[in-house]
């Protein structure tokens, strides 16, 4: 098999991981977006191991599955504090930073 | 002519069929992600939507599975699609308003969001096959859990405990901000 | 394998001798028991405290009581292992040493008294090891680790009996205790660590629970806030033990063959005592470490965080603010001083970094201390001039002068802030202005106790402070004129700091007596002495007040016999190997006694003030004053003068506002004005008359046509710059990712098309 075959999936995903972060407006959907672009990366990493014939890859793709687990209860966490202080989750609707 | 000779011939002939069968299994597993992906970031229905993701997540402990990370496929299955897609969908059940519809996208937001990941998927691609043309994998029998466990307690003990600090942290992070006081 | 290697080379007697010994008796070995108790005693109380008869008070007293006799045994093992232990001594392999390195050590030896070698009782074990280097825990046991276990152990048992009464019926009792036990705990393990990162480690644990206790009642908002602004300044600090750390371990790693780094605290001494180590590395690394002494040990400028730490309950303050977490840095530097000596060049020197800060501090620390109303302020400005004390005596060379400081404050200063804490369980206050005066009557226990701890630490002989105080005197070697002799170098700047401060503090404390217990009470109610659980430890640690000074009788002091002279600096100072080879200084009978007039004038002069002219105007007004209605800020424009000048000049406004404005009044300044108004008076006319006519030029010419004119025409570009940037910025977080994203893989293909 073909590294590239592996990496380009990856590239896939990773890019409509990044149009879902960008063009959805509900932060539960932008979460799963981030989500896709981390098992993008995975993919990555373990397609690089097995290509350096490495454990190193695997090791660090559970690192990551850690990670992406802390950052989906955080990111949850906060989604739930916007919804309970605006009774949405619209992020359209977040746009205090404007100057 | 000897024995060993035809068992050399006879693995070659299986291992190329299996080459065929892992190729064909990647093509199938890759247009099913991309395809689930795409229908996750474009669906209306929130909850369509986490069912799309849980495709795509099957698809990639597939593709680990495919490159001989077993143990990595089957943490995939169980963290992900068994913890964090709950999860999910705890969160869509919570934050009601959410609940079913999501209005969709304006043209315009749509069309630059299009726009910033096809220049991120074309800026990848290129240096992809500029860099790796046509690497092969390195075949080898997959990895097994011991060599993991193995180099996660001697070469990668520091990263694993910021880990786990890191996954402390965040667990006091969300009850702090998630509590009502 | 670094122990196999180290003794390996222990075996053939080559390379650089570390001063430091596998043997030793069982005590010595296993003194990682005393941090121990305290540590089981913490998760003891946090699992069932609330389930005891006495909310798990009992089993932290159980736990240091415990490890206090632990302590003292230990103790007494030191002393006959210091003398009698004739052991193997561990020698470490190094990469090379030139001649002036090899000299050096040589000399190092011949340097301190031939005998006994006294090696330090060192044992580790493997802590966990990454990519085959190996991080190890352990104990090095010498005589400054023995007298830390000793103080910690003692006061923190004194604390917990006087805490017992103190938070009574408090809604976090049980929690209280628990965090005291964890307190005693990491402490401990600081003081026995034996690698920076171990010590990295207590340092941050003593942190957490130093922020824990202080914000105790977190309910009220000033409280919360003081914990956290203690927690935040200590980052500041804390940040440059990090760097400091992980540069030596680099450091010592490049001078260790077949080693990747060190962070032993032995080796690092020692490779920095041999010259191994290069000059620029070891100024990097102590000006690092310093700046976490700064901040642990309240010096200036990071000293802020300490006067509001006094929000936490009493007994805490006397254990963490005073006797023992604050001592924290000068405890690292009395470690690392290899690096710190070297690293600073105190030998032969007249002034270096450590000294000044400390100087520095010792004297902003006291004249705080003369306009606060809050008796545990006056305190803690009292103890960050103190600590600068010690980080002087320890920037000039005077190590054990600084160690024996150490010891003695940490009794005076515990009793004095249980007295405080005593005065203020009486009349529900710490204002000494509005509800304290005269309560000599009422609290005869405490009002003693609070005179022994005052003149100590004002430093009158015989008590303690007197003694350490000299010693510090003396080690500055500026007394060269009148038969002081010895010392690292001409500190002479720093004993005239020291000699002001010893003024000021006897100033200040009699200030703060005279308010809390002289004139009439001013406060509401009747107050009462307290319980024997407040008195007891009161009186134990006045008792040492009295005594610590006389473990440390200076060096051919007439009146004392010779065997007595000199024991806690022979026990403590370790010799060789992990030590540099610092000269001693020979006391002398002058310095002794002119500190002493310098002590007594500074008590006549505050008490000429509060004690007659004060209490004077008290009698003509009919009511406790607490101080002259028409001070001298009101009456001398110099006064005035001096407090614009200075408060310009300052960016902690607030607080030299306050020493300047409220300082004036006092009774130095009075006189100070008196001596100075003719010369500084006239020359600041001129100096001022001088300065207004060149800034008239620099303004009418420079300042109106040049700089005013680049300052206009930038503001209209970027007031321009900024409309156009404005549309960009929507507010909406997905715009600015996608911006970001776009920009970043834009980024990307440019490096790719370039690379």
């Amino acid at each position: 098999m073909l590294l590239n075959q592996f990496l380009i999936l990856s590239a896939v995903l990773f890019s409509i991981g990044v149009y879902g972060v960008l063009a959805r407006r509900n932060g539960v959907l932008v979460l799963m977006s981030i989500e896709l672009i981390l098992n993008a990366v995975n993919i990555n990493l373990v397609a690089f191991g097995a290509f350096r014939a490495s454990v190193g890859g695997e090791v660090f793709a559970l690192f990551i599955i850690a990670v992406a687990a802390a950052e989906v209860g955080v990111g949850l966490a906060m989604v739930l504090l916007l919804y309970r202080n605006r009774r949405s989750i619209d992020l359209t609707l977040i746009d205090q930073l404007r100057g | 002519m000897s024995m060993l000779a035809a068992v050399a011939d006879m693995d070659r002939l299986t291992s190329g069929e299996a080459l065929v069968a892992q190729n064909v299994a990647f093509a199938v597993m890759a247009i099913t992600m991309i395809a689930s992906a795409l229908r996750m970031v474009t669906t209306r229905n929130v909850v369509h939507a986490a069912l799309y993701l849980v495709i795509v997540l099957s698809g990639v402990a597939g593709i680990f599975i495919l490159l001989g990370a077993e143990f990595v496929g089957v943490t995939q299955v169980m963290v992900y699609i068994g913890a964090i897609v709950v999860l999910f969908l705890f969160g869509i059940m919570l934050t009601k308003g959410s609940f079913g519809e999501d209005d969709g996208v304006s043209g315009e937001r749509r069309l630059m969001a299009g726009l910033v990941g096809l220049l991120v998927f074309g800026v990848m691609t290129a240096a992809l096959v500029d860099s790796f043309a046509d690497a092969e994998l390195a075949r080898e029998a997959p990895s097994t859990t011991a060599e993991i466990a193995d180099s996660i307690f001697s070469a990668y003990i520091v990263p694993f405990e910021a880990v786990s600090v890191l996954l402390l942290a965040a667990l006091i992070g969300a009850i702090v901000v998630a509590r009502r006081d | 394998m670094n122990t196999l290697f180290t003794l390996a080379a222990a075996a053939t007697g080559d390379g650089l001798a570390l001063g430091i010994t596998e043997g030793g008796s069982w005590l010595l070995r296993n003194v990682w028991l005393i941090p121990l108790l305290p540590a089981l005693s913490f998760i003891g109380i946090l699992f069932f405290g609330k389930k005891m008869p006495r909310g798990g008070s009992e089993l932290g007293i159980a736990a240091v009581g415990i490890a206090f006799v632990l302590a003292l045994l230990t103790g007494v093992a030191w002393i006959d292992h210091r003398d009698n232990f004739h052991g193997d001594e561990v020698h470490v392999a190094v990469i090379q040493m030139d001649d002036h390195g090899a000299a050096h050590g040589d000399d190092h030896g011949a340097g301190h008294e031939p005998g006994h070698p006294s090696l330090a009782v060192h044992r580790t074990a493997t802590w966990f090891q990454t990519n085959g280097v190996e991080f190890t825990v352990g104990t090095l046991v010498d005589g400054l680790a023995v007298m830390m276990l000793l103080v910690v152990t003692l006061v923190s048992l004194l604390v917990h009996v006087y805490s017992t009464d103190y938070v009574h019926g408090d809604r976090r009792y049980t929690h209280f205790f628990a965090f005291l036990s964890l307190f005693s705990a990491s402490m401990l393990l600081l003081v026995v660590s034996e690698n920076t990162l171990q010590l990295l480690c207590a340092w941050e644990l003593v942190g957490v629970c130093s922020f824990a206790l202080i914000g105790h009642w977190w309910e009220e908002k000033p409280n919360s806030d003081a914990a956290l602004k203690a927690f935040l300044t200590n980052r500041v600090g804390d940040m440059g033990l990090l760097v400091g750390v992980t540069v030596l371990f680099f450091a010592a790693g490049s001078a260790l063959p077949d080693r990747f780094g060190s962070f032993s605290i032995a080796e690092t001494n020692a490779l920095a005592n041999s010259g191994a180590l290069s000059h620029t590395t070891l100024v990097v690394a102590a000006s690092c470490l310093m700046a976490a002494v700064m901040s642990k040990s309240g010096q200036f400028f990071l000293h802020t965080w300490l006067p509001d730490a006094m929000a936490g309950p009493t007994p805490v303050s006397a254990l963490i603010h005073a006797a023992t977490m604050v001592v924290a840095g000068v405890f690292m530097i009395a470690r690392m001083y290899g690096v710190f000596f070297e690293g600073f060049q105190i030998g032969g020197s007249s002034i270096n970094l450590m000294a000044f800060i400390g100087g520095l501090t010792t004297i902003v620390g006291a004249l705080l201390a003369f306009v606060q109303r809050d008796i545990k302020k006056v305190l803690a400005y009292s103890t960050i001039s103190q600590l600068g004390y010690m980080v002087l005596a320890l920037g000039v060379g005077a190590w054990t002068a600084a160690v024996f400081h150490l010891f003695t404050h940490a009794f005076f200063k515990a009793c004095l802030f249980l007295g405080s804490g005593s005065v203020s369980h009486a009349v529900h206050s710490f204002d000494m202005k509005s509800d304290m005066g005269g309560l000599r009557r009422h609290m005869p226990h405490t009002y003693r106790t609070f005179m022994i701890g005052t003149v100590a630490l004002a430093g009158l002989p015989p008590l303690a402070g007197f003694w350490s105080k000299d010693e510090i005197l003396v080690g500055t070697g500026g007394w060269g004129l009148m038969g002081g002799t010895g010392g690292n170098g001409a500190y002479t700047l720093m004993l005239g700091m020291g000699m002001l401060t010893a003024a000021l503090t006897a100033a200040y404390m009699t200030r703060c007596v005279y308010l809390t217990f002289f004139g009439e009470f001013r406060g509401h109610g009747e107050p009462h002495e307290s319980g024997p659980r407040i008195t007891g430890p009161l009186w134990i640690l006045a008792g040492l007040a009295i005594v610590a000074g006389f473990f440390n009788m200076p060096k051919g002091f007439q009146l004392a016999p010779g065997s007595l002279q000199e024991r806690f600096g022979h026990f403590v100072e370790p010799v060789a190997g992990y030590f540099p080879a610092i000269s001693h200084a020979t006391p002398s009978w002058s310095l002794a006694i002119v500190s002493t007039l310098v002590v007594i004038s500074g008590i006549t002069a505050s008490g000429w003030y509060y004690f007659v002219k004060v209490e004077a105007a008290s009698k003509a007004a009919g009511t406790s004053l607490t101080e002259l209605p028409d001070g001298p800020t009101t009456k001398y424009p110099l006064a005035r003068m001096g407090h614009t000048l200075l408060s310009n000049k300052y960016y902690l406004d607030h607080f030299y506002n306050g020493v300047v404005a409220d300082g004036t009044k006092g009774p130095l300044a009075r006189m100070a004005n008196r001596i100075n108004q003719d010369v500084i008076d006239r020359t600041v006319d001129v100096v001022g008359e001088t300065a207004v006519k060149a800034g008239t030029v620099v303004y009418e010419k420079i300042d109106q046509l040049v700089v005013d004119g680049a300052v206009n025409a930038s503001g209209r570009g970027s007031s321009g710059a900024g409309e156009e940037l404005r549309k960009i910025n929507s507010g909406k977080v997905q715009s600015y990712a996608a911006i970001l994203f776009a920009a970043a893989t834009v980024l990307a293909g440019i490096l790719i098309v370039l690379v």
